[in-house]
């Protein structure tokens, strides 16, 4: 708590694992829609690891995913851009 | 081999394999070159199996990994049915593939070369049969292996997982780029017509091979032209040949509808963009890429929406069904175009749903199959904006319903059983 952590998450699905029964789309709504076939279309913006509330839901998605089809994966954010001399 | 000159890939008889003697007769011995991959790179030669990526770069990367066996494998699998080159190659000048992938092995550090042909090809492995029984031994071991003819099982991932565990499945990669592995060691993995290629760089240097070609677009290519055509033909082509002497050699329908470029899971290009040069950087320019070397021509008498669904059902059954959006959304989206096919009430809802559902699906398999049809289907929408149109008011042309199909797709209620194994 309180610990500051930069760069960014994105969640990742393994496609041929998952069994689209939309579990992760209940766990974590705001970073995983469903399609009309009840598989997951994750958010492809990534988000701020500082984001607490996201990144505890992302791992309650990740840990109540049936088939271990889900990943947290860390992105660097992008660097600040050069200043121009 | 002249510089300048064409065939080279196809030099010889077409459909008469050149023996081996008839082979180093034509194009000399191969003497092996330390400076390989810097010669292919100089060359700027690019894969011809679909995505167009530096195959120097590609080898390189393999090279450099770690391994005391690697294996470097030919993709001779062809799994679209309207390209017809790799067969051809084949059956024309076996060894230069050969030598190509023996150059391949020695610069990557393998010894050992698979040639994946697909099995119901009968011919082809026969003729790849006969030519790895006549060549003398170079110190790489060849195979000739014989996958499934289904179409997801020419896609890299799917074809080395047949080669390690006998199962044709694509499979999910999180990262790339990959390094796709048979029992447990780097494989190098190049189209067939590719690894020609090298045989040819190998022998006669980079200069020679840019000595055909546009500026920045050097060499050659091979182009199954097909559909509405007097006779379906493989061409060898400068790159940067305009497309409208592709199809009037190949004696195409004067005044085409559209054509498909690159495969099934390429780009419908526009009559009224048809005066381009067939090369990378000018297709790219009309949102197009060579692919695979596929052009399919539609005349004014077929219905380019009945082709595209045509297309697509048999794609969508091609689906190897791993993946909830490619199993489900590929049969969806060749149901949508049959609406839109049939026009009337149906039609704009269902090019709308279309739509939706091509955005939906893209880039949500664990291989790229579904990225191409859905590739293909936007680009029907674009190309053939104005009969969208017709149909959707209710006004389908008459090849919409009756009169030739010109994409060849094997007759699905044909289709034997799925075999994965
Ligand atoms: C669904 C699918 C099917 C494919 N089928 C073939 C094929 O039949 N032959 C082929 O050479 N490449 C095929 N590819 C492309 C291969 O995955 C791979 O990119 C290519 O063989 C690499 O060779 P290249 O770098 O020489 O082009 C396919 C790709 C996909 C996504
Ligand atoms: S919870 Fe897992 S298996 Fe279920 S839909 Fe989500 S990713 Fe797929
Ligand atoms: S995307 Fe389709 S073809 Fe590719 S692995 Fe998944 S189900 Fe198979």
């Amino acid at each position: 708590m309180g610990v500051i952590r930069h760069g960014e998450f994105v969640l990742r699905v393994d496609p041929v694992q998952c069994d689209g029964f939309g579990h992760c789309h209940e766990l974590a709504p705001d970073l995983v829609d469903i399609d009309e076939w009840g598989y997951p279309i994750i958010r492809r913006e990534p988000t701020p690891l500082a984001d607490h509330q996201s990144l505890r839901s992302a791992r309650y998605a990740v840990r109540g995913c049936p088939r271990q089809a889900l990943h947290i994966e860390r992105v660097e954010a992008p660097a600040v851009p050069p200043r121009r001399a | 081999m002249r510089p300048g000159t064409l065939p080279r890939l196809l030099y010889g008889t077409p459909n008469r394999p050149a023996s081996y003697a008839e082979h180093v007769a034509t194009f000399g011995d191969l003497t092996a070159r330390a400076d390989l991959l810097d010669e292919l790179g100089r060359a700027g030669l690019t894969g011809r199996g679909g995505a167009a990526f530096p195959t120097a770069t590609k080898a390189r990367f393999i090279r450099d990994q770690r391994g005391h066996r690697k294996f470097v494998v030919v993709n001779a699998m062809e799994g679209e049915p309207a390209s017809h080159k790799d067969a051809l190659l084949l059956a024309t000048n076996p060894h230069l593939v050969l030598d190509g992938a023996e150059s391949l092995a020695r610069a990557v550090g393998a010894r050992d070369v698979v040639v994946a042909v697909a099995r119901d090809r009968t011919t082809t492995v026969e003729q790849v049969t006969r030519a790895l029984t006549e060549r003398p031994d170079r110190g790489i071991d060849l195979e000739l292996q014989t996958p499934p003819g289904r179409y997801v099982a020419g896609e890299e991932s799917a074809l080395v997982h047949w080669l390690d565990n006998n199962e044709s499945l694509p499979q999910y990669r999180a990262h790339r780029p990959v390094v796709l592995r048979l029992e447990k060691h780097p494989v190098l993995l190049d189209n067939c017509e590719t690894v020609a290629h090298v045989g040819l760089i190998a022998r006669y240097g980079a200069d020679w091979f840019a000595s055909v070609g546009a500026p920045g677009q050097p060499g050659s290519a091979l182009v199954s032209v097909s559909g509405a055509v007097e006779h379906p033909t493989v061409l060898e082509v400068a790159l940067g040949t305009p497309l409208a002497q592709i199809l009037a050699a190949a004696k195409a329908d004067p005044s085409p509808r559209a054509v498909l470029l690159g495969g099934y899971g390429g780009t419908w290009l526009a009559a009224r963009d048809l005066a381009v040069a067939y090369d990378l950087r000018s297709l790219a320019e009309r949102g197009a890429t060579p692919g695979a070397g596929v052009v399919v021509v539609v005349g004014r008498a077929s219905c380019g929406i009945r082709e595209t669904q045509r297309i697509v059902a048999w794609m969508a059954n091609e689906s190897a069904r791993q993946c909830g959006p490619c199993a489900f959304g590929l049969p969806a989206i060749a149901q949508d175009l049959a609406r839109l096919r049939d026009g009337g009430g149906d039609a704009r809802d269902a090019r709308r749903r279309l739509e939706q559902r091509c955005g939906v699906i893209e880039g949500r398999g664990a291989c790229r199959h579904p990225d191409g049809v859905v590739r293909m289907v936007r680009t029907a929408l674009a190309a053939f904006a104005e009969d969208v149109a017709d149909h959707e008011a209710g006004r389908p042309c008459a090849g919409a319903r009756a009169g030739a199909t010109v994409a060849s797709v094997p007759r699905l209620e044909h289709e034997r059983e799925l075999v994965w194994e």
